[in-house]
Formats: C-alpha cells, sequence, structure tokens
C-alpha cells in the first residue's frame, strides 16, 4: 500500500467570480520512507498540492488516500486528527507561538492529542534535533536555524508518517540551511517519509526524487542518485 | 484539548498584555461591584425600615375610619361611623384583646404668646399610654376625669416643647389651640423620628375635649388595640371586623367601612416598596455589567484578529474546531471571572464605605454576590461566543498566511 496515492486531483478556487486552475489533474504516488524535493516556479500549483497533501485543503475533484484512507470524505474532525497523528509541518517562516517557550512549542500537537507525558516526549524530540538545552528559551531568544530545529522537533513529536516541509530553508543563510537539511537527511535515514518544497537546487539535491509543477500539472516526476 | 490547558493558555494570552486585561474586565468590575452595593444599600433600607416598624409593637392593630390604602394619600374625613362606643364595645367583646385607644387627629394651628406651631393635634384616652407605649416624661398625662369633663389640658411632644417654649418651662403654660385656651401638663419621653414622621411632633389632649371642644365631632378617626400575643393577632382581627361589620349594619355585599391594619401589614407594605427599591438598584447596576459584557466582546474581537497566525499553527498541528472555540472562550470566561472576583472586593468594600461616609445602612447578602457573580460568568460566556466561533471557523490555510 502507497502512502500516498493521488488520482486525478483537480483544484478550482473562485476568487471574484473568476475560475482559477490551481491544479488541473494531479496523479502523484509516494511509497513510505521516500525524500520527495516538489519543485516549481510560484504559482505552479506546489503550494496547494502541499495543502491538500497536509489536509488542510480539499480538492475539487479526484481522490486522495493517504494510508488507504480516502481522505476528501472525511470532515473538518477527522482531517484534524489526520494533522495531529499523522503528518507533521514545517513551514518556512518557523511558525512557532509568541511568547511560548520552545518545549511548549513542542508539546502542542501532544496537547491537542490529549497525551500524558507531554514533557518527556517534548523534550526526546528536542534532543534529537540537538536542543536539548535550550528548551526553556522564547523563540525570540533563538536563532533562525534554532528556532526552524524546534519547528522540525514540533512535527516529528506525533511519530508522524510523513514530514512536510514548504521551503523549510527559505529563510536561513547558507550554512544554517546546511544544518536544517542535515536533520531533515538523518531523519529521511530513519526512515521517514518527506516531501519538501523548494525552488533552490542545491536544496532539492538531498531529495532522491524530483517532481516538478508546471501550471497545475506534474511536467517531470525522477528519480535521482540512490 | 483539556480545560487545564486552555486555561493555562487563556493565562498567558491575558498576562501578555496586563493593562488591556485589566481594562477589559474593569467594565465587569464595576458592573458586580455595583450590583453588590445597590443590592447591600436596599437590603439594608429593608433592614432599617422593619426594626422601625417593630419598634412599634408587634401586637397592635389598628382600624382606620374608611378605606385608606398604605401606599396611598388617605381620604379626608368622609366616614363618621367609627365611634367611641365601636372602641368599647371592642373591648368587651373581642377575645385578646387587653388595650383600646380611640383617637382623632387633625393638623391645628398651637399658639403660646408670640410663637405658633402647626402640629398634630390628637385627641386620645389616658390608656393611650400603655397601648402605643408612649409615656410623659415630666408631668403627667390626662386622667379619666379629665375626658368626663372635657378638660382643657394638653400634653406636648418634645419636638413642640422644644420650638413653642425655647427658654421657659411648658409646664403649667398656657397654649391656644383653635381659640380655646389649654393648660400644659406634661411632656411627652422622645420617641424620635421614623423615615416617615416626626413622632413627637404632637400635642396630646382628651379625645373628648377634642371631639367637642375644637373639632366638632363626634366620630374617631383610629381606634388602637391592643391584643394579648401575637399567636391572637389573626383571631381578634377577624373578630373586630365581623363586630364593627354588624354595629355598621353592613349588608353582606358592601364594603367595609373601616380598615384594619396589623404591623404584619405595614411592614409587609414597607417590605415590597424596599424589595422595588432593591430590584430597581440591582437591575441598573446589571446593565453596566451587560456594558462590560460588550467591552470583553470587543476586545476578544481584536485578539482573534491578532491571533490569527496562531490560529492557523494550532490548527496545523491538530486543533479541532472546538478546541479553538474553547481556548477563546476560556479566556473571555476567565477575563469575567476575573473581574468578578476583583468586583466582589469591590462591592463589599463599597458598601462599607458608604455606610461608614453616607451614614446609609448597607447589608450584605450572599445571594446578590453569587447572583452577580453568576451573571458576570453568563456575560463572559455569552459575550466570548461570538468571537470564539469567529476563530474556530476561519480556514487554516488563509490564518497561516495571515501576517
Amino acid at each position: 500500500m502507497s502512502l500516498i496515492a493521488v488520482r486525478n486531483v483537480e483544484k478550482i478556487y473562485r476568487m471574484d467570480g473568476v475560475e482559477v486552475h490551481a491544479l488541473r489533474g494531479i496523479s502523484l504516488t509516494i511509497e513510505p520512507g521516500e525524500f520527495v524535493a516538489i519543485m516549481g516556479p510560484s504559482g505552479s500549483g506546489k503550494s496547494t498540492c502541499m495543502n491538500i497533501l497536509g489536509c488542510l485543503d480539499r480538492p475539487t475533484s479526484g481522490t486522495y488516500l493517504l494510508e488507504g484512507t480516502d481522505v476528501t470524505t472525511l470532515g473538518d474532525e477527522a482531517l484534524a486528527r489526520l494533522r495531529n497523528r499523522r503528518l507533521g509541518f514545517v513551514f518556512q517562516s518557523y511558525n512557532l507561538l509568541a511568547r511560548t517557550p520552545a518545549i511548549e512549542n513542542v508539546e502542542l500537537p501532544l496537547v491537542y492529542a490529549g497525551a500524558r507525558d507531554r514533557q518527556a516526549r517534548a523534550r526526546a524530540a528536542l534532543d534529537s534535533v540537538g536542543l536539548g538545552e535550550r528548551a526553556g528559551h522564547l523563540p525570540t531568544q533563538l536563532s533562525g536555524g534554532e528556532q526552524q530545529r524546534v519547528a522540525i522537533a514540533r512535527a516529528l513529536v506525533n511519530s508522524p508518517s510523513i514530514i512536510l516541509a514548504d521551503e523549510p530553508t527559505g529563510n536561513l543563510d547558507s550554512s544554517t540551511a546546511g544544518e536544517i537539511m542535515g536533520v531533515l537527511d538523518r531523519l529521511s535515514h530513519q526512515g521517514i517519509t518527506i516531501v519538501l518544497v523548494t525552488h533552490e537546487a542545491d536544496i532539492a539535491a538531498h531529495a532522491r526524487r524530483h517532481v516538478t509543477f508546471r501550471d497545475g500539472r506534474v511536467t517531470r516526476d525522477v528519480l535521482v542518485r540512490a | 484539548m483539556t480545560l487545564g490547558a486552555g486555561f493555562r493558555i487563556a493565562l498567558r494570552a491575558m498576562s501578555a498584555n496586563p493593562l488591556r486585561s485589566l481594562l477589559t474586565a474593569l467594565g465587569v468590575i464595576i458592573g458586580v461591584g455595583a450590583v453588590i452595593a445597590m443590592v447591600a444599600i436596599g437590603q439594608g433600607a429593608r433592614r432599617a425600615v422593619t426594626e422601625q416598624v417593630q419598634a412599634l409593637g408587634s401586637n397592635l392593630l389598628t382600624v382606620f375610619a374608611g378605606q385608606v390604602q398604605l401606599a396611598r394619600i388617605a381620604r379626608g374625613d368622609p366616614v363618621r361611623t367609627l365611634t367611641v362606643e365601636d372602641a368599647e364595645a371592642i373591648r368587651k367583646t373581642v377575645p385578646g384583646v387587653t388595650g383600646v385607644s380611640a383617637e382623632y387627629s387633625r393638623q391645628a394651628q398651637v399658639v403660646y404668646r408670640a410663637e405658633n406651631v402647626i402640629t398634630q393635634v390628637s385627641g386620645v384616652t389616658p390608656e393611650f399610654q400603655e397601648v402605643r407605649n408612649f409615656r410623659p416624661a415630666r408631668g403627667e398625662f390626662f386622667t379619666d376625669a379629665d375626658m368626663r369633663g372635657r378638660a382643657k389640658v394638653a400634653v406636648v411632644g418634645k419636638t413642640v416643647a422644644d420650638r413653642l417654649f425655647p427658654d421657659a418651662e411648658p409646664i403649667g403654660q398656657r397654649i391656644r389651640i383653635r381659640g380655646v385656651t389649654f393648660t400644659v401638663i406634661g411632656i411627652m419621653e422622645e420617641k424620635g423620628a421614623t423615615s416617615f414622621t416626626d413622632r413627637d411632633d404632637v400635642v396630646f389632649v382628651p379625645l373628648a375635649t377634642a371631639q367637642r371642644r375644637l373639632f366638632g365631632v363626634t366620630h374617631v378617626r383610629t381606634v388602637h388595640v391592643q391584643v394579648a400575643s401575637a399567636e391572637e393577632m389573626p383571631a381578634a382581627q377577624e373578630a373586630l371586623t365581623e363586630l364593627l361589620r354588624t354595629r355598621h349594619r353592613l349588608a353582606p355585599n358592601q364594603d367595609n367601612d373601616f380598615t384594619v391594619r396589623s404591623q404584619a401589614d405595614i411592614l409587609q407594605t414597607f417590605t415590597s416598596v424596599s424589595q422595588t427599591m432593591t430590584l430597581l438598584l440591582g437591575g441598573i447596576a446589571a446593565v453596566s455589567l451587560i456594558v462590560g459584557g460588550i467591552g470583553i466582546m470587543n476586545i476578544m474581537l481584536v485578539s482573534v484578529t491578532e491571533r490569527t497566525r496562531e490560529i492557523g499553527i494550532r490548527m496545523a498541528v491538530g486543533a479541532r474546531r472546538r478546541d479553538i472555540l474553547m481556548q477563546f472562550l476560556v479566556e473571555s470566561v476567565a477575563l469575567s471571572v476575573g473581574g468578578g472576583m476583583i468586583g466582589i472586593g469591590v462591592g463589599i468594600l463599597g458598601s462599607r464605605l458608604i455606610t461608614r461616609f453616607a451614614g446609609w445602612s448597607t447589608l450584605l447578602s450572599l445571594q446578590a454576590v453569587l447572583l452577580a457573580f453568576g451573571f458576570a460568568v453568563a456575560v463572559g460566556v455569552f459575550f466570548g461566543l461570538y468571537p470564539a466561533q469567529r476563530a474556530a471557523r476561519m480556514d487554516p490555510i488563509v490564518a497561516l498566511r495571515h501576517e
């Protein structure tokens, strides 16, 4: 069973009465353990695709099976549950809660899961990204790279099936970007599935499969070096 | 998400902007404080009135001529059917009666040399002293012999004595009432003023003298009836009513041409008046509580907009719509509960200060405190619901992109 199986997905937005075809029939299959980079110019539909993969949005037509479940038929509550248990997000702008210590940011998914040993699990996730000692720091007291590592720890803490990373290095200098990609490489080696959106070739080079979007369609889908 | 987690989030959000939180809660603080203080004033007034009415004696029935109602102005003097003979009949036949005093009172001018006052001239029987527990402090009251002889003697109340004889010794002086000369033989003890009348602003003369020499009437206006105990009051009231109806030859379909009031009736009237006042004051104060709720709603709407990004993040990591709803609802309730608790302190302190500086009697009631607090919580829920729903209905994608 594929982890992700997308069939003929279309997404049409209506903006001021004008129909915008963001996705024009996408089919994509991702197996467990893959490290996929999604590339393409802005407006190509890659962000829309990520939103649908991340269960933040629903396709207009087509099917999306996540671990064999058709999520297009699920309600808000079930989607929230999927985001909470099966998916981890890493954003370009980190999206940490301000005025909230790193460890509590990491705990957030566990709070909504109703988990018990929240602190221990959040601390373990922070340790795994090398930020165990900075657990009590506020986001404003951390560097950009450190904030992104906190965000990765937050994405990991619920042991998700997939991590969806949307331009995770977009706000970082190249050496810090290298550190973040190192963390993602390590997670990939541990068998975690990663889908990464980027438009930088050297970042995409960390992935073993490149999917290129253009005008709402997949124009290229290739495996690169093993 | 648990309620405890929601409360921690709310606490963090409120402490991020302490001044704003305080100002938001201020409406509720003032509202709850005002409700508590206003109800305390109303209840205090009620207690004061109750104590005064009870001080008049609880075993007293008062028969008024005509249909008078306490809350309205009594009619002039149209009913002439109540007489001294009625009073005597009550004394002889109504069970449990221990004393009866008939009274005829009217406003009149009282003159002493160049001084004069308008005061109440009350024609009463000597028994008045026992029935109303009102006796001369100095000198003496008139006797049955004075009644029979229609003696021109008077006993003055403290207020009249002070105003008419500022320097002279009143006893032995001659005063004129409606052209008739009276000799002052006593000064009544001081009863003090109730909320309504000065009970010392009065001149007592023998009833027969008042009827024949002063006002030219044969009836009386009031009969005070003392009953042995409070338990015998209802039976006495019933027997008295029956007796007077028979004596006045009233047909079964005719209304009474007299009114019987017990202290309990009078107390009830005043109690209902002060109850209305309490409700009114409390109601006005409750309006400010609603205004406070609108303040909470206003700030919560601002807060929801400011924290759009946060809402998006929470939804992305798995918050359900009802988790977001609860988070913001808990926050608005926390504001109103916090305001309510401070408001209780303000209300208690406020009523103490009112008692100390304005001298009004106040009475704090647990009921009012609980009611005001409960109302504050309800206000928090009610006015927090709309902003919280707005937060919960956000589209996570739009919220995440919000700057």
